[in-house]
């Protein structure tokens, strides 16, 4: 199968690297720039607003359901807005001229109230919708990485690479010297001894037949062992991570935004597939989430913001969203994923029996997947696999009335006091064969 | 020592002159090898950039490549929804009330449904669904898929649109009615109250319409019978449970008389309880499905059988129309007749005699009895065909006064006998459409053809008897450009409303007190069927009319319909072709039953090749001047002297694969859509070729295959008697067999340990467990000429076997009585032939999963194993195809795959294409050449079943555990579950004194067993 390219390899992590020390300066001259700007309101406490109650439907540069608010506090009427947020419905069919313009921009979806927010707050979060956009340039935006490799400047392989050249050019150094010093000798006239001509090794090893049958038993040996290895992993596609229509990065959605594996792959509970979510389910929350955000704190480095942006909107263009007028189109173009575990037809898998019945965790057969910026298959998936991991593991009885009588008389029965699946079994052939 | 003696060859190297010698010094061969000759023109292969080293470079190559990339598996892609429906989710199943209805069959069923397809039909079992599946309801699921569907309209043999369809007839009925010219409607029975109304709107627009009905099988005679005393086109409803007496006169009330689907209720009175059961005598000339379950059945020709009537009516009435003697059979029918008396209101007789006089005093008798299990109240609408009415119209066709003729799911160019003569009609008809799901005979000499959606495909309701009314839910949308017939029927009369919201109407209308919702989620609303009034006819009149009938020479053929292929609508689905007939067991044919003395008289036979093939002789049959060409022939025990049998719906050509196109069209003498004819047959050259499954005919005494016993003795009489335990010899003493045992046991207290019932007296082979095990085990369809072979992959057979004397008992006795080698060879090689008249008995057997099973000790490397459950696996991956299970296995019960049946075009059955692999169980395997297969005892359905009490932690009810078998069998002869549930029904079963293992000598302690068969002689 195709695999992926090394994304991490040498001359990406160089020029990364590159980049890194170029940018360092201006990031942090970016940063100072930022600083609190607007009057009355703490634009920290207002992010801390915004988050909780706008984010959903607002965003700073960019239209969502609702208008971008950056630079609203100088749109409008300071009051007005006071008005607004509090109720938006009231001052639209007061008929204000302005709050019905915005009600009919945005499809009429009505705004909800806030009461509960006071001026206050209001004017903390316009302090924070005042702040000037940040003008970090890319490479900045997705170098911004607290690892070693920033502090030291150069990264090891570079390192590493300066090291190999020194060497090399020892070596080469020292047969120089040795050319020089023969014709020193020749020129003059020194005998460099020559050995003796022995029997050749390989002729004294072809006279000792012991010897011979013996080596040709052990690379036999050797042979078939490789052999054995080689046909073991045929169909095992341990660690296959092909290209995927969609760069879907599980890192992001699992690992930073912690998204529950269930959210969308929400079959898994009932079902023997996990299912591949439906686009309907990412857009639960692309419909706002129209480009990378990148969180600063976090380690990006390989792809940029772009990138990911263009990613999001490879699926609109599969689920037919166009979000400029933020409303489906129709057209839709159903993504065609490529499936990394396949089990075989004959082996009848349920993910349900083992989520929501045994309470296993995702991660012991899929790995630890919030990691996984591609994802890829962790595990073998083989037999011997499943069969050792039914052998290890105890049933969970706790709760289920189903098992209470089972589990009471097969405890006896084996002298245990916890079940394995084995001994409930599972092991037997058509269980999983049929 | 070295030697230099010189050895020759040949004499010719002793001459030192001879030329040979010098050239076979230097060449091996004396005359030049024409190399250059068979090398071809050796010019080109010198021209030829490739060397002989190059090709074979190349070709070392290319099988490294090949081999090579094989070890690679392929990309799978997957492809979610874009967005995914609610009630979907990938890997769970949907069911869905529906309700079966195809002018011919009908059912209240459920559909299972898998990511949006449908793979199942199951029962719906709510307590009014009373019209459970038969087998071709079961298959009808795989009719949906079939690739030789209509996929677009058709106008004069070009694609067309369906606005183009709408135009045309638009501009057809506004043509006749400025002209005058006739509207005709010709449908099938609908027994659908809503389009009923849509017909009555059309034929309000449009005057000069008429609706005729026309069945391709017909019930006219007893539809005219029960509109003389009752007033109205229908058919009397019966429940054989109520009954302790039934008597039929040539109706197979356990086949397609009258629909069918009456199999519950007569097994319910068939199971002894507290000492009683029903007592069933059968009058008929066929051996028919109701003939083999019957206690005592008497064969008579069909004049025979209308005088018997005669005399029963007589008996029971105290009227004196004279009938003739019946010879022999005399004092049986009377005898009959007086049990039907004694038993008055619970006793019932229904008759199949394609006469309405006959049908008029099976009413007088049942009236006169004041008959419980009679109910004209709750009559079927499921039969309304007018034969007279489609005589009519063929003949006003031909006198050219019907201008339009709009047809919706018959073919009369192939149901017609005078088809040639509605063909003729045809071409002076304008204008004529044909609604239909296949092109066939009929729609292609049609104007426009119409595609209409398969059931699963549409909405409707059925009015399937009064008082119940059904409801057809779409499960799927539509797989082509189809419309149903009732919304054409709306846009020509210019009603804009969808079908739905004027079905919606209708059935909130008749479903009172319900709502939409509940409606179509049940499928099936019932109310008490208003009583109707008594009316009466001149019953002593047909007495002396039927009376009069007599033999008119010739033989006497009875048309009758087979379990697998009903009136042919399904001819194309390749379960219902390979499903062996219950009674012959051949499948992929029809024939034509003869009984053994009329066949010696013709000449005919029946034998057997070295294959194990059955052939049988071809002969003519000629009905009234039309002649039907090479029908071979079947030696049917039982089968009245002087008549013969043939099934219709065969020998169809139009839009059918060609494998299917088997048999012969018995519609042709199928004159005045009468059952009952006189034939003529006569012996033609060659043999017939039959896929049959069972060669042995005969039980030949073997009590312990099928145990038998009568009311009398079951009730006077220890089990140990009539149902005994065989006796083995351990240590030279005689032990019972249960309690010998050469391995240990496990212990099976624990957890659930399956175990399959099956009352034999329940059973009636009715075969809905045979297809339904094809659906849910996605089991192979091989062929006819595979089968012949005895290749066969059904995971479930129904052996029939016969008596070789008038009883099974009979037949042990004379086992017993035979002493002495020879003796003993003529007594058993006698018994090989069944009798005149023999018993029946049927006997579903599937793997037995046996506790100490033979096959799992042979297998070479361990593929099948058994479980603690009870069930005995088979690991398809593992198993390397030896086949000694097979050999070693005593039930013969394990199915070997020859080839590989999916995806193979040579195999183009039910695998092949992607729509047919539509059908398939995704939960389980299909299996692959070279490997064994078997019966699981639905593992997978025991499972998920499991896992569903798991999830809900909670213990599995009784009665939750299923197989396909089990919940397909409407007469509850199959029942499965777990025997460590004490309190469950199958413990109780288990405990039964009826109940016995098969072959239970040899030791293997099934997991299945069976109930010996009471008969109330």
């Amino acid at each position: 199968m195709k695999k992926v390219g090394n994304h991490n390899s040498f001359s990406k992590k160089l020029i990364f690297s590159l980049a890194m020390v170029l940018s360092l300066s201006l990031s942090s001259l970016a940063q100072d720039a930022a600083a609190p700007a607007a009057g009355a309101g703490d634009p920290a406490k207002g992010k801390a607003i915004f988050n909780t109650n706008c984010a959903a439907c607002h965003k700073l540069d960019a239209k969502s359901t609702g208008p971008a608010l950056r630079g609203v506090a100088d749109k409008y009427d300071r009051e007005w807005i006071y008005k607004w947020v509090h109720n938006s419905a009231d001052l639209i069919k007061s008929g204000d001229a302005d709050a019905v313009k915005i009600f009919e921009e945005f499809n009429k979806t009505p705004m909800t109230g806030f009461p509960q927010l006071s001026n206050e707050d209001i004017d903390n979060i316009l302090a924070y919708t005042s702040a000037p956009a940040e003008e970090a340039p890319v490479a900045a935006a997705t170098a911004v990485k607290g690892g070693e490799s920033q502090e030291g400047g150069v990264s090891n392989n570079l390192i590493l690479g300066v090291l190999a050249v020194v060497l090399g050019m020892l070596i080469a150094m020292l047969f120089f010297v040795k050319n020089v010093l023969n014709k020193i000798a020749a020129a003059n006239g020194v005998e460099v001894p020559v050995k003796e001509g022995s029997v050749s090794l390989w002729k004294a090893f072809a006279k000792n037949q012991f010897l011979v049958l013996v080596s040709s038993i052990v690379m036999i040996l050797i042979g078939m062992y490789f052999i054995y290895g080689y046909t073991m992993q045929l169909g095992v596609d341990q660690n296959y991570e092909p290209i995927q229509p969609i760069h879907y990065s599980h890192k992001i959605h699992a690992g930073d935004n912690k998204i529950e594996c269930k959210y969308c792959h929400s079959s898994a509970r009932v079902s023997k597939n996990a299912g591949i979510p439906s686009l309907n389910v990412c857009m639960n929350c692309h419909k706002n989430i129209s480009e990378f955000q990148g969180d600063k704190d976090s380690t990006y480095v390989e792809y940029s913001k772009e990138f990911y942006t263009a990613e999001i909107q490879k699926l609109y263009d599969a689920v037919g969203w166009d979000k400029n007028t933020m409303s489906y189109t129709g057209k839709v173009k159903p993504v065609k994923w490529v499936r990394i575990h396949n089990l075989p037809d004959f082996a009848y898998f349920n993910h349900s029996q083992h989520v929501s019945v045994a309470g296993i965790e995702c991660q012991k057969c899929h790995g630890k997947v919030e990691t996984f910026e591609i994802m890829k298959q962790d595990q073998p998936l083989t037999m011997g696999w499943c069969v050792n991991c039914h052998r290890e593991t105890s049933v969970k009885v706790e709760g289920n009335a189903y098992y209470a009588k089972i589990h009471d008389e097969l405890s006896k029965k084996y002298g245990v006091d916890k079940l394995t699946a084995a001994q409930m079994g599972g092991l037997e052939c058509g269980k999983c064969h049929y | 020592m070295a030697s230099n003696k010189k050895y020759w060859k040949s004499v010719e190297e002793l001459d030192q002159n001879s030329s040979i010698v010098e050239t076979l010094r230097n060449n091996e061969f004396v005359e030049e090898i024409p190399t250059d000759e068979f090398l071809g023109d050796a010019a080109t292969l010198s021209a030829s950039s490739t060397t002989r080293r190059d090709f074979l470079k190349y070709v070392g190559f290319s099988t490294a490549a090949a081999s090579l990339a094989a070890c690679e598996g392929p990309v799978v892609k997957s492809i979610p929804y874009v967005v995914q429906p609610e009630e979907i989710i990938p890997g769970v199943a949907d069911y869905y009330a529906t309700t079966m209805m195809d002018g011919f069959d009908f059912a209240n069923i459920l559909i299972k449904t898998r990511e949006g397809r449908p793979i199942k039909v199951e029962n719906n079992n709510l307590p009014n669904a009373k019209f459970g599946a038969n087998a071709r309801v079961h298959a009808s699921v795989l009719s949906l898929y079939d690739s030789m569907r209509l996929k677009q309209p058709k106008i004069a043999g070009k694609e067309a649109s369906w606005s183009d369809v709408n135009a045309a007839v638009a501009k057809s009925l506004s043509e006749a009615k400025a002209k005058g010219g006739q509207v005709v409607l010709l449908t099938n029975t609908m027994a659908s109250p809503s389009t009923d109304r849509l017909i009555a709107d059309f034929i309000a627009k449009n005057p000069s319409a008429k609706h005729v009905v026309y069945d391709a099988v017909s019930s006219s005679t007893a539809l005219d019978a029960f509109q003389m005393v009752y007033g109205e086109r229908a058919l009397a409803d019966y429940d054989f449970g109520k009954a302790d007496v039934i008597v039929s006169v040539g109706a197979d009330i356990l086949g397609d008389w009258q629909g069918g689907a009456y199999d519950a209720g007569y097994a319910k009175g068939r199971v002894p309880k507290n000492g009683k059961m029903s007592k069933h005598i059968q009058i008929e000339a066929n051996m028919s499905l109701a003939g083999a379950n019957a206690d005592k059945r008497i064969p008579l020709t069909v004049t025979e059988q209308k005088h018997a009537l005669v005399k029963i009516y007589n008996v029971i009435t105290g009227a004196s129309a004279g009938a003739a003697n019946l010879g022999k059979q005399e004092e049986a029918v009377m005898k009959a007749a007086q049990q039907l008396k004694a038993a008055a209101g619970k006793g019932v007789l229904v008759s199949g005699l394609d006469d309405v006089n006959a049908q008029l005093l099976v009413l007088a008798i049942n009236k006169a009895l004041n008959s419980e299990a009679f109910n004209p109240a709750a009559a079927r609408l499921i039969r309304k065909g007018d034969s007279k009415a489609v005589a009519q119209l063929v003949a006003d066709m031909k006198a050219g006064s019907v201008h339009t003729l709009i047809m919706n799911g018959v073919n009369p160019l192939y149901t017609l006998a005078n088809a040639s003569e509605f063909a003729e009609g045809l071409t002076k008809v304008k204008t004529s459409v044909a609604f239909t799901l296949r092109e066939d005979e009929t729609a292609v000499k049609s104007t426009i053809v119409a595609p209409a959606p398969h059931y699963l495909e549409s909405w409707g309701d059925v009015m399937i008897a009064k008082g119940h009314y059904a409801i057809m839910q779409p499960t799927i949308r539509p797989l082509f450009d189809t419309k149903q017939f009732q919304e054409a029927l709306m846009a020509w009369t210019g009603n804009t409303a969808s079908y739905y919201d004027f079905l919606k109407a209708v059935g909130s209308s008749i479903a009172v007190g319900t709502t939409w919702n509940k409606l179509v989620h049940d499928g099936v609303y019932t109310s008490e069927a208003a009583a109707v009034a008594g009316g009466s006819a001149d019953f002593g009149t047909a007495a002396a009319t039927l009376a009069q009938a007599k033999n008119e020479g010739g033989l006497e053929l009875v048309l009758y319909t087979k379990t697998g292929m009903g009136d042919g609508q399904q001819a194309n689905n390749p379960w219902l072709q390979e499903f062996p007939d219950p009674i012959t067991r051949a499948s992929w044919d029809n024939y034509v039953t003869v009984s053994k003395k009329d066949a010696e008289k013709l000449g005919l036979e029946n034998y057997n090749v070295a294959n194990g093939g059955l052939n049988g002789s071809y002969t003519t049959i000629e009905v009234a001047g039309v002649k039907l060409q090479n029908v071979p022939v079947i030696i049917q025990p039982g089968q009245a002297v002087g008549t013969i049998g043939l099934a219709l719906g065969y020998g169809r050509k139009e839009a059918m694969k060609e494998e299917m196109q088997v048999g012969v069209n018995a519609y042709k003498l199928y004159a005045n859509q009468n059952a009952n004819q006189v034939a003529k047959v006569t012996k033609t050259e060659g043999d017939h070729e039959f896929a049959c499954v069972q060669l042995q005919k005969t039980l030949m005494g073997r009590g312990d295959i099928i145990k038998e016993t009568t009311l009398e003795i079951f009730n006077t009489k220890d089990a140990e008697f009539w149902n005994p335990i065989p006796m083995v010899s351990l240590d030279h003493q005689a032990t019972p067999a249960t309690e010998v045992d050469l391995w240990n046991s496990f212990d099976r207290t624990i957890g659930h340990h399956f175990n399959l019932s099956i009352d034999m007296n329940a059973c009636t082979g009715c075969g809905a467990c045979v297809i339904a095990c094809h659906a849910e085990n996605n089991v192979p369809v091989v062929g006819k000429s595979e089968v012949r072979r005895s290749r066969d992959m059904h995971w479930l057979r129904i052996d029939r076997y016969y008596s070789s004397a008038e009883t099974f008992k009979g037949d042990g006795e004379l086992k017993a009585k035979a002493s002495g080698l020879m003796n003993s060879i003529d007594t058993l090689t006698g018994m090989e032939d069944p009798s005149e008249n023999p018993q029946v008995a049927f006997q579903p057997v599937m793997c037995q999963h046996c506790n100490h099973a033979p096959c799992e000790t042979v297998c070479p490397v361990a593929a099948t194993s058994h479980g603690r459950q009870g069930q005995n696996h088979m690991a398809y991956n593992r198993c390397v195809g030896t086949r000694y299970c097979a050999n070693n296995c005593p039930y013969k019960v394990r199915r070997f795959n020859w080839f590989l049946y999916s995806k193979n075009s040579e195999f183009d059955y039910h695998m092949n294409d992607d729509l047919d692999r539509m059908v398939l169980n995704p939960d389980v395997n299909v299996r692959s050449r070279g490997v064994m297969e078997k019966c699981s005892m639905c593992i997978q359905m025991t499972q998920a079943t499991i896992l569903k009490a798991k999830k809900e932690g909670r213990l599995v009810k009784d009665g939750e555990f299923q197989t396909a078998c089990s919940a397909a069998c409407t007469s509850g002869a199959m029942v499965f579950g777990d025997v460590n549930d004490k309190e469950g029904q199958v413990a109780k079963l288990a405990e039964d004194e009826r109940m016995y293992h098969l072959l239970e000598h040899i030791g293997t302690k099934p997991n299945v067993f069976y109930h010996v068969k009471v008969r109330n002689t």
